[in-house]
């Protein structure tokens, strides 16, 4: 591709994050309220579509304070990595055929980088915030995300093996027969609550637990910076999402409509799925959280490549 | 492309400087940080792209929170700023300018003569540094395996005594 047909594609996919992002928390209270029996925001613009605009005036005129007892620099930098890593690592999806920012030939690799990464912002926010809560929820993160990296890492690793790259084009292409959530169920099981503790969305949000830790690692931030942790999340569900369905669910891949189309309708079938798990569960406690990790998705993780590892090797 | 490798080779070397120098601890963590990804992009470039993305993930992604995590929890305040200012000493400085002074004169050295050079081999893909663990380095591959095995078992003998111990600190209810 051209340098020009590159920028292209890198402002539309930076512009399509960004407003799905957005647009996500506008669904997310409708969706909450319909399942709630109630409303939701329904008064500015039709269907009140234009909520997420009020909210963004509203947070640009607010007053962005700095603790007197944080640490500045760190403080500062710490919301924006979340932004900035979660968006390099849509970098790598295929959105139609051919249609990447890049096509780099361990694109599964560079996602697990990113997201591994963002874990930075959460724990820099903690500490820097200099503040109990704080500080608390930032430990709490690093845990809870470092342990789920690693079986985010390994569940991949059945799909990687199934389509013989890392390069998630050639992984949708090896989909065309069969998508990779039939053989790699287990996998996606795994991804797909590894995918949840990593976005750090209810019912493991536990830094942020607001019943306990006030909001956990971002309760010194305010104004524009809090806006970036918020809409950090909802990136990082559009992320999880988009990854889920380009690994299990064929990516663009399907009959009648066009790829773009039919990516963009699988990536929001499970931010939906994502908003009705919050209304669904409550949260675990902390330590039974970081205990099922190491004691029941590790080891299924590794069987599940041991498996895999053993049929791929069987069959070739 | 050279341009790239310069520039990534600049921010490795001012960030690593910072980080030796920098007194506060996380500061120094987070220069590491930077100059840790400076060499994934130099990896990178050098078409190696695997070793990059294991360099982000392991090593920036990892280790470091990990060493972020123990910093954090020891929660270094001004006093250990302080001691550390009084360690980088003018004096202090004299070992290790003398090894960096080799490394520097082996690489005018390399620079100047042309030997060694083997950089930008072409592109390596993923598989191929499988092939190459998996053939002829089985034996280092095992060995680390065995260091790493070794660490494990060392952790969890550590945590068992301390979760047992009579009167020791108890682990929350439901766990072992």
């Amino acid at each position: 591709m051209d340098v020009k047909g590159t920028l292209i594609v890198v402002f539309a996919v930076i512009a399509a994050a960004l407003a799905a992002a957005a647009w996500e928390i506008w669904l997310e209270r409708r969706l909450l309220a319909l399942w709630q029996d109630r409303y939701g925001p329904n008064r500015v613009g039709p269907f009140g579509l234009l909520q997420v605009v009020a909210d963004m005036i509203k947070i640009f005129t607010k007053e962005d304070w700095i603790p007197p007892f944080a640490d500045r620099p760190v403080f500062v930098v710490a919301p924006g990595i979340v932004v900035v890593t979660t968006l390099l690592a849509f970098a790598v999806i295929p959105f139609a055929p051919g249609v990447a920012v890049s096509g780099l030939d361990v694109g599964v690799l560079f996602f697990l980088a990113m997201i591994s990464l963002g874990v930075y912002s959460v724990v820099l926010a903690g500490w820097a915030s200099n503040s109990k809560y704080a500080l608390i929820g930032g430990l709490r993160a690093v845990a809870q995300m470092l342990g789920y990296e690693v079986y985010l890492g390994l569940s991949v690793m059945g799909v990687v093996m199934l389509a013989g790259s890392f390069n998630l084009s050639a992984i949708v292409e090896a989909q065309r027969g069969l998508w990779f959530c039939a053989p790699q169920l287990l996998g996606l099981a795994i991804f797909l609550i590894a995918g949840i503790a990593e976005a750090h969305r209810l019912p493991f949000d536990l830094p942020e637990a607001e019943s306990e830790l006030v909001a956990g690692y971002h309760s010194e931030y305010s104004g524009m910076k809090f806006a970036l942790f918020f809409f950090g999340e909802y990136l990082g569900i559009t992320l999880i999402s988009a990854m889920i369905a380009t690994l299990f669910f064929g990516g663009w891949l399907g009959p009648w409509l066009p790829p773009p189309a039919w990516f963009a309708l699988k990536t929001f079938a499970f931010v939906a799925f994502f908003i009705l798990l919050r209304a669904a569960l409550p949260r675990p406690r902390y330590d039974r959280l970081m205990a099922w990790g190491w004691k029941i998705m590790l080891p299924l993780a590794l069987a599940n490549v041991l498996v895999t590892g053993a049929i791929v090797t069987a069959k070739g | 492309m050279d341009y790239a490798f310069y520039i990534a080779a600049a921010a490795a070397l001012a960030a690593t400087l910072r980080a030796i120098t920098a007194s506060h601890a996380v500061h120094a963590l987070l220069y590491f940080i930077v100059s840790l990804l400076a060499v994934a992009v130099i990896f990178l470039l050098l078409g190696a792209h695997f070793a990059a993305a294991l360099e982000v993930i392991v090593y920036a992604g990892a280790i470091m929170v990990l060493f972020i995590f123990v910093v954090m929890m020891l929660n270094p305040g001004p006093r250990s700023v302080q001691r550390e200012r009084h360690w980088l000493r003018p004096r202090i400085w004299a070992g290790p300018a003398v090894l960096a002074a080799v490394l520097a004169a082996e690489l005018v050295y390399f620079a100047a003569t042309g030997a060694g050079r083997s950089a930008g081999a072409g592109q390596v893909e993923p598989a191929e540094v499988g092939l190459a663990l998996f053939g002829p380095y089985l034996l280092g591959v095992e060995m680390a395996s065995v260091v790493l095995l070794a660490g494990l078992v060392g952790a969890y003998h550590l945590g068992w005594h301390l979760g047992r111990r009579p009167g020791g600190r108890e682990t929350g209810e439901g766990e072992a």
